[in-house]
């Protein structure tokens, strides 16, 4: 091989390149979302009915389409109640229902938006609740 | 094997068939998600088919107004920004001759020409805002508030030309940090969306009548024009009023005695 030392301190230059992102990405951006659901209002409720409107995989899942729903139903259709799977009625309202259990925004939403660096625009307009520190 | 008319026809209507029950089966796959019946409205929330106010400027005064005013734009978070070519407004006072350009005449009462009145998005039957927005973002709903959808909002502000009242506002800046003490029930909105009154759309669901006329002492009417036994019905029935530029017929539902 002609200049074989070259050619295999270039490669070795090269895939030091390319792994360098994954040697130095911090445990932080790797650590797992682990969204917390123990705000004083929540807990302020009997266990039983410490529950989302709708299922924890549904709500994991698509509470992004039941939002967007929402607000098409509430502003376009004056719709203000929406009856849950479980027959029980809620008032459709990212800050007055949502957000009122939810008081956590920072070890709620955001956990799992930073994690998949997804950046909802809701709070744009929306008032995100107050919290601590 | 060569098609005639009558089986391509033919073809074309089976597709059809069989492409609408594409539909339903794309719906059936997806079991669980939103259903109509899943909504409702709120059982107190008011209902009519037109609504309109009256505003009675011979009760009306100054004072009360501005109550009307703070009331609204308090619940409502709008800022308040001092600089006139930036300041975002839902109601507010108007001279005369602003308010009713055209009806104004050299030898008027006084009184009158000197009078403040109160103005607001007049809820046109036949809103030209509607008609411009390009992303209908603004909409008139069945009862016939002219609503705004901030989500679909995208700042055009063809509306604004073409509303003859100057009824709306356009957030040239962030307006959070001119809102002196946020409502936390409501939100605000962003930089680049136009904005208006909506007639309080919020608190009609709630079985709530608008923030001005619960301040106004009964200056302000508000009902549904629809019903003739309304309050309002009744009101316009006894008082010879005006309506804001009548004469370009967006049909004004805010009436005014004077």
């Amino acid at each position: 091989m002609y200049n074989g030392g070259k050619i295999i301190i270039g490669l070795l230059i090269f895939v030091g390149l390319v792994i360098t992102p994954f040697l130095f990405s911090g445990e932080k951006a790797t650590a797992k979302p682990d969204p917390k659901v123990n705000t004083p209002e929540i807990l302020k409720l009997p266990e039983s009915e410490r529950k989302c409107i709708e299922s924890k995989e549904y709500m994991r899942s698509e509470h992004m389409k039941l939002l967007n729903q929402w607000r098409d139903w509430v502003v376009r259709d004056a719709n203000a109640l929406y009856t849950s799977t479980t027959g029980k009625q809620y008032k459709m309202s990212l800050q007055n229902t949502c957000m009122k259990c939810h008081s956590n925004k920072k070890d709620f939403c955001d956990q799992c938006h930073n994690y998949t660096a997804v950046k909802p625009y809701c709070w744009d307009c929306h008032i995100e609740p107050k919290e601590e520190s | 094997m060569s098609t005639s008319r009558r089986q391509f026809l033919k073809m074309i209507g089976a597709s059809a068939v069989i492409g609408l029950g594409g539909i339903s089966a794309f719906e059936i796959l997806q079991p669980g998600q939103f259903e109509a019946s899943q909504l409702s409205k709120n059982p107190e929330a008011l209902v009519g088919k037109r609504w309109g106010m009256v505003i009675d400027m011979k009760k009306l005064d100054n004072e009360t107004m501005q109550k009307c005013i703070d009331a609204c734009h308090r619940i409502h978070n709008v800022p308040n920004i001092d600089n006139p070519k930036e300041e975002i407004k839902w109601i507010w006072p108007e001279t005369f001759e602003h308010a009713f350009p055209g009806m104004e005449s050299k030898y008027m009462s006084e009184e009158i020409e000197h009078m403040q009145f109160l103005v607001l998005c007049n809820q046109c039957d036949n809103p030209p805002c509607v008609r411009v927005c390009p992303t209908k973002a603004t909409f008139k709903r069945a009862d016939g508030i002219v609503m705004m959808d901030m989500h679909r909002c995208i700042g055009c502000r063809f509306c604004m030309a073409a509303c003859p009242f100057g009824a709306r506002s356009f957030n040239w800046r962030n307006p959070r940090p001119f809102i002196k003490e946020e409502n936390r029930e409501y939100p605000t909105r962003m930089k680049g969306v136009v904005e208006k009154c909506t007639l309080c759309y919020e608190r009609l669901a709630k079985g709530l009548k608008p923030a001005c006329v619960e301040e106004s002492n009964g200056a302000l009417i508000f009902g549904d024009l629809d019903d003739p036994n309304s309050e309002i019905r009744k009101v316009l029935r006894e008082h010879y009023t005006i309506r804001r530029k009548s004469e370009l017929g967006t049909e004004p539902s805010i009436y005014y005695i004077i």
